[in-house]
């Protein structure tokens, strides 16, 4: 089983973000499940989804509590709240942030992880270009498959045109395709400076 | 077709697919999307003829069933907590008059303090009521109960209440088989009321009984639900055999057959217990569960067959009788009194509380070092309790426990489960 969570903020799609990944696993065959930490809904305020991704049918009801990848859509968060509770060392990390882990303060409680699995994604700023909308869960999901390799990019975009129509639908698959594009291409850089 | 949707979408196009002629719900989390998404329908003509009837409150909603039902339309409504309490006088009535209204309750817990999350106490709040009640343990179950629901109801004139919980299932999203239309409409005949008011052949509902012929009224509402005992299984059965798949019945049971300790619960929770269990048994313990499908009618019989051969039953309910003790635990104990079987009483996921695997594996190791109390609460803070119990101790005038505890946990936004 591989179990994800996603931290954002109310008004973010946090939780319609796990729901399109169990979507998109779906699409490819698999057993899924998705859903929201059930907290009273106010924009801004911290929200927590989940879903879990297996090749037989899920039965726990429980939270993610040992997640394999955390999507973390906002970055104010990071000092906030106890985003990397649980986390397993060979676990994949998602920030939607232009900074380096560095300026973002996780550089050194990040290094006992592997190095490579751990990436951010510019989300924000490619929801504003190509949707003209600060809402980066659909994009990030283009970086999580990217990232992980869980489910396929084509499988991501089935997933959001499923669930958004038309020229939203469109430009939420462009900018998902472009953050897939992003991730995979600091993946090479990251496996580049590695074997220099 | 299976398809990746919420569980409100599932019971609300299963719902549609049963056909019914009039809806009537006041929103309320968590059940509000099952009732949007019928209202949707509703209005696109996608359900039709149905009319759905906006209403002030969940008191009127179960009003305009009644009256519906009785005018001979099948009448459907959904609610959850607040809502049921809010309706509760009429709740009693349509089961008391017989009418075989179909609701899904989306269970939350009930305030104060206020809550909006998961626990079983509406559906306990209705346990007398004359209502069946049925639980869910899936999304799937959840939608092919009502389509069962509906027949069950119908063919008995009893009203029947599809419990399913709140937010765990009517907010996850996951494989949903939506009965087929024709399918639906092979299962379930059209609605023939066993009493209806029609102008043509006046007749009156609802007399005042006195003490000359109330038990008797009583007494035939409770042979009507022992009825139910015999029916529900073999409209499962029947049910199996036209959709493919096991639903409903009165309970499921899972590796009891040579279990010393049997785990019983009602709902969702029974899949992370499975898992639990899977594991368990893995390490060599004899570990089995039971799921109550059907809680009333309770089937005792059932419930003492499924239990024999068992050392140790833990009962693990999401619900809890103030002053007394697990309700859930009362009835099992009931069904295996001349048994002398040590029964345990586990109150859990409480307002929404989790119930973690890990939590779960604590318990079944106290369990299997004889250490289980009678009653326990699954990850109770005794610290914060203990805290407000010294500041009630120490001062007549100690404020409102809800805030004084939420004062002593700090922020809890961080938390995850």
């Amino acid at each position: 089983m591989f179990q994800v969570r996603f931290h954002g903020r109310g008004g973010q799609g946090v939780v319609t973000a796990a729901e399109m990944l169990s979507m998109a696993a779906f699409d490819e065959g698999r057993f899924s499940q998705a859903f929201p930490s059930f907290g009273s809904e106010r924009t801004g305020a911290p929200v927590v989804s989940f879903c879990r991704i297996d090749d037989r049918p899920i039965r726990s009801r429980e939270p993610v509590i040992e997640p394999d990848a955390l999507v973390i859509q906002d970055a104010t968060l990071i000092h906030q709240v106890d985003l990397f509770a649980g986390l397993s060392r060979e676990g994949y990390v998602l920030i939607n942030t232009s900074k380096s882990f560095d300026e973002l303060g996780l550089g050194d409680f990040l290094s006992t992880f592997h190095r490579e699995r751990l990436l951010t994604c510019p989300a924000t700023e490619l929801a504003l270009e190509h949707l003209g909308r600060p809402l980066p869960n659909a994009v990030l999901l283009g970086g999580f498959a990217a990232l992980t390799a869980q489910v396929t990019l084509d499988s991501i975009a089935a997933a959001i045109n499923e669930r958004f129509k038309g020229a939203t639908a469109e430009r939420n698959v462009a900018a998902a395709t472009a953050a897939y594009q992003l991730v995979k291409r600091e993946e090479e850089e990251l496996a580049r400076a590695s074997t220099n | 077709m299976l398809r990746q949707i919420e569980g409100s979408r599932g019971v609300a196009e299963t719902v549609a697919r049963c056909r019914p002629e009039v809806v009537c719900a006041y929103p309320i989390s968590p059940q509000t999307h099952i009732i949007e998404a019928i209202g949707a329908m509703v209005k696109a003509g996608t359900l039709s003829p149905c009319e759905f009837i906006n209403v002030e409150s969940e008191f009127a909603a179960m009003s305009v069933s009644i009256g519906a039902s009785a005018a001979g339309a099948r009448a459907y409504t959904a609610t959850a907590s607040q809502g049921l309490l809010f309706m509760m006088e009429a709740v009693y009535n349509a089961a008391g008059l017989g009418l075989p209204i179909v609701m899904t309750l989306a269970n939350r817990a009930i305030g104060a303090p206020i809550n909006i999350w998961n626990d079983h106490s509406d559906a306990m709040a209705a346990r007398d009521t004359g209502w069946i009640q049925l639980f869910a343990e899936t999304n799937q179950e959840a939608a092919d109960l009502h389509v069962q629901a509906f027949r069950l109801a119908e063919e008995l004139s009893v009203p029947v209440m599809v419990c399913m919980d709140g937010f765990i299932l009517t907010h996850a999203v996951e494989g949903i088989d939506v009965p087929e239309q024709d399918d639906v409409d092979a299962f379930l005949p059209t609605y023939e009321p066993r009493q209806v008011l029609d102008p043509a052949h006046p007749i009156s509902i609802g007399a005042m009984v006195g003490p000359e012929a109330f038990t008797e009224v009583r007494y035939l509402s409770h042979l009507r639900q022992l009825d139910a005992l015999e029916l529900i299984p073999a409209l499962a059965s029947q049910f199996a055999s036209a959709f493919g798949r096991e639903s409903g019945g009165l309970l499921h049971t899972y590796e009891t057959q040579d279990a010393t300790t049997i785990i019983v619960a009602l709902g969702s929770v029974l899949g992370t217990i499975k898992d639990v269990v899977d594991r368990r048994r893995d390490a060599g313990e004899r570990m089995g569960v039971v799921g109550i499908t059907t809680f009333r009618p309770f089937p005792f019989d059932e419930v003492r067959r499924a239990l024999e051969g068992a050392e140790r039953v833990i009962v693990v309910e999401k619900d809890f009788s103030i002053g007394y003790g697990g309700v859930l635990s009362t009835d099992v104990a009931m069904a295996t009194h001349d048994s002398n079987l040590p029964l345990h009483t586990v109150v859990a996921g409480l307002g929404g509380r989790a119930i973690t695997q890990h939590s779960l594996d604590a318990m079944l190791d106290d369990a299997a070092r004889d250490h289980l109390e009678p009653v326990t609460f699954l990850d109770l803070d005794l610290g914060i309790v203990e805290l407000e119990r010294a500041r009630m101790k120490a001062q007549r005038h100690s404020g409102p426990s809800a805030e004084n505890v939420l004062s002593d946990l700090g922020v809890v936004a961080s938390r995850i489960g």
